[in-house]
């Protein structure tokens, strides 16, 4: 420090001002900054465009997902069935099209679900110390050690019907997956939340803020949770996989959507039988689930990076 | 006289170490152990001491940042340690600190308007949109930042001007006591002397009162109107700044001075050198302080018996057994 003289270019006060005008809401710069996230943009438009092709599907390929047609089973792409046939002869662009709406929105929502209740557990835990902080991390550790399948079974068994008579048999299995999958995924949004939190909260702006008599909430909202958001949103990203993934599981054990209702993951698992004879039809799900969970982790880094204004984009 | 701006009376902070499976108090740090002190309105008190002896902690206890073991803070007749969330929310407008790290005192997401904005909407200062700018523009200009300045985010600066940003923060609330928690001292020499120069001009300017917190000797004489020393949790010695660099009294101010380099290698000086290290503060030695390492020290009276600080001649205040103002 003392004795260095270290030649810095400083534009100390009494230069002359840049010309350049700046773009300076910061919701426009973090748009500026994104787009120049090539990945992160080709990712958002790939995205749109299956999010656009399930939502319009059934009007652009109207082909039933039921249609049975024991003359054309196990059929590779051709121009009547452009991603070919299961072992029912069904169409699988039509089904693929119908079950990416269910896989999409579960694996969406679920990590919708993970990220608010770990954000919450860890936010709270962070910032109280003391018992209660003791006591949040001790349910997550407990939600951490608990078998899930046993657990799923349990759940499943004892709201399914509930929740079909109120919500109809896809909502209701719809909501309840999405509370599973969410309820049991929170946990390390939550650890990584509190520990951001904790090294956050001793930082020096956030001293100053509190010397500047800023509320705890205004604390959090305005100085913490911002800088604490880049590994959350990565995290967020994985849970949609994890999610999208988990979704198929759960069909595949019979506990999730009903057999009859076409999602990526259900295909997959309808498909591994028959392997050697019609590769396309594991071939087709697995790429969509391939596409979607890789383009949303894209998103997700380039969202880090453009809400990060240290970064050099 | 008439009433101090700030009279801190006997302040203590111990931390207390946790351990074991109970997470029970198996000890103590004494980072503050007993600070006794008044500021004058108008004036700078600069407090000075090695790495570690409480000097921050003073500080931030006076801002209640920290909250003190014991002891009262009285800003303006008020004790401060006693205040409620909303008599402590006011407070807030009268004290402000600055702080060491330039970097780390800055949110990295904020832009520089928004950090400098921040106080006038926490305590509704501005009245309308176009006066919350115009106020955010005129800090900045105060501090010797363009207006344009406001749109950037801080890792666009360099340390100086984002101390100039952390200045322009504290500004905000037209607080009476700004505590400058080591300023200068992540800064270059060159930009030292502007900051120190800016901080002058601003307390002249609003009629500031600071305490500043530093470890460079020859900084602290240059800004200071009376100095503080401290040594492990305690002052050892207050007194006018000319008075305690021409006449330092307590062994440990003796041995700080000896120790400030003087930029000529033809001038011989005695160099005071002390032997062994800043006792541990969780087990803070009996007596006075400094008796472990003092060069003049009378055992067992150093050892067993605490020396009061005194008021001698020309305000110099010193805590020792033999030596008097």
């Amino acid at each position: 420090m003392a004795g260095s003289t270290h030649a810095s270019p400083i534009v100390e006060p009494g230069k002359p001002a840049p010309s350049v005008e700046r773009a300076y809401s910061p919701r426009r710069e973090a748009w500026r900054r994104f787009r120049r996230h090539r990945l992160a943009v080709a990712s958002s438009i790939i995205l749109a465009i299956m999010i656009i092709g399930i939502a319009l599907g059934p009007i652009i390929w109207p082909v039933p997902i039921n249609d049975i047609d024991f003359s054309a089973t196990l059929q590779g792409p051709s121009l009547a069935h452009p991603l070919g046939t299961d072992d029912l002869g069904q169409d699988l662009l039509a089904r693929m099209l119908y079950g990416g709406r269910i896989s999409l929105a579960v694996g969406l929502a679920a990590m919708a679900v993970a990220v608010f209740v770990g954000v919450l557990v860890g936010a709270i835990a962070g910032m109280s110390r003391g018992w209660v902080d003791a006591f949040l991390m001790w349910l997550t550790d407990l939600f951490l050690s608990l078998p899930t399948l046993p657990l799923l079974l349990l759940i499943i068994y004892l709201f399914r019907d509930r929740l079909t008579a109120t919500f109809g048999p896809e909502g209701g299995v719809f909501i309840l997956v999405v509370a599973v999958i969410g309820g049991l995924r929170w946990m390390p949004v939550a650890r990584l939340v509190r520990a951001q939190f904790l090294s956050l909260r001793e930082k020096e702006f956030v001293e100053a803020a509190r010397a500047l008599g800023a509320s705890p909430t205004r604390q959090v909202v305005r100085h913490i949770l911002p800088n604490a958001l880049g590994p959350v949103i990565v995290a967020g990203t994985i849970d949609v996989a994890a999610a999208i993934i988990a979704e198929s599981t759960l069909s595949f054990l019979g506990l999730g959507f009903p057999p009859d209702i076409p999602t990526w993951g259900r295909l997959l698992f309808d498909a591994k039988d028959h392997l050697d004879i019609a590769p396309h039809w594991a071939l087709f799900p697995g790429a969509a689930i391939f596409l979607a969970v890789l383009t949303i982790n894209f998103i997700g880094d380039g969202l880090r990076d453009a809400l990060d204004p240290r970064r050099v984009l | 006289m008439n009433e101090p701006l700030l009279k801190v009376t006997d302040l203590k902070k111990h931390f207390p170490i946790r351990g074991g499976l109970l997470q029970r108090e198996v000890g103590r740090v004494h980072a503050v152990d007993g600070v006794t002190f008044e500021v004058e309105k108008g004036e700078t008190l600069g407090l000075v001491g090695e790495s570690g002896c409480g000097k921050s902690t003073t500080g931030r206890c006076i801002l209640q940042l920290i909250t003190p073991t014991s002891g009262t803070v009285t800003f303006e007749g008020r004790d401060v340690t006693k205040a409620g969330a909303d008599e402590l929310r006011a407070l807030r407008r009268d004290m402000q600190i600055i702080f060491q790290d330039p970097f780390a005192s800055l949110n990295p997401r904020m832009t520089v308007g928004a950090i400098i904005g921040e106080a006038l909407i926490i305590h509704n200062l501005a009245k309308s949109r176009e006066d919350h700018e115009a106020r955010v523009v005129h800090l900045l200009e105060t501090v010797g930042l363009r207006a344009d300045h406001m749109r950037r985010f801080p890792h666009e600066f360099s340390g100086g001007q984002r101390q100039r940003i952390g200045i322009a923060r504290a500004l905000a609330v037209e607080p009476k006591l700004i505590i400058c928690d080591e300023p200068v001292s992540a800064l270059d020499v060159s930009i030292q002397a502007q900051v120190i120069n800016l901080l002058e001009d601003l307390q002249a300017k609003f009629d500031l009162t600071y305490i500043f917190i530093a470890h460079d000797l020859s900084v602290v004489e240059h800004i200071s109107t009376r100095v503080a020393v401290m040594y492990l949790g305690r002052i050892v010695e207050i007194a006018p700044a000319d008075e305690l660099y021409a006449r330092p009294l307590h062994p440990y101010t003796e041995a700080l001075l000896s120790a400030v380099p003087i930029p000529d290698p033809e001038i011989k000086r005695k160099r005071i050198k002390l032997e062994g290290d800043v006792p541990n503060p969780i087990k803070p030695p009996t007596g006075c302080h400094f008796h472990t390492r003092c060069p003049i020290r009378q055992l067992p009276r150093c050892a067993t018996e605490v020396p009061k600080l005194e008021l001698g001649a020309n305000g110099h205040w010193v805590s020792c057994h033999f030596r008097k103002a």
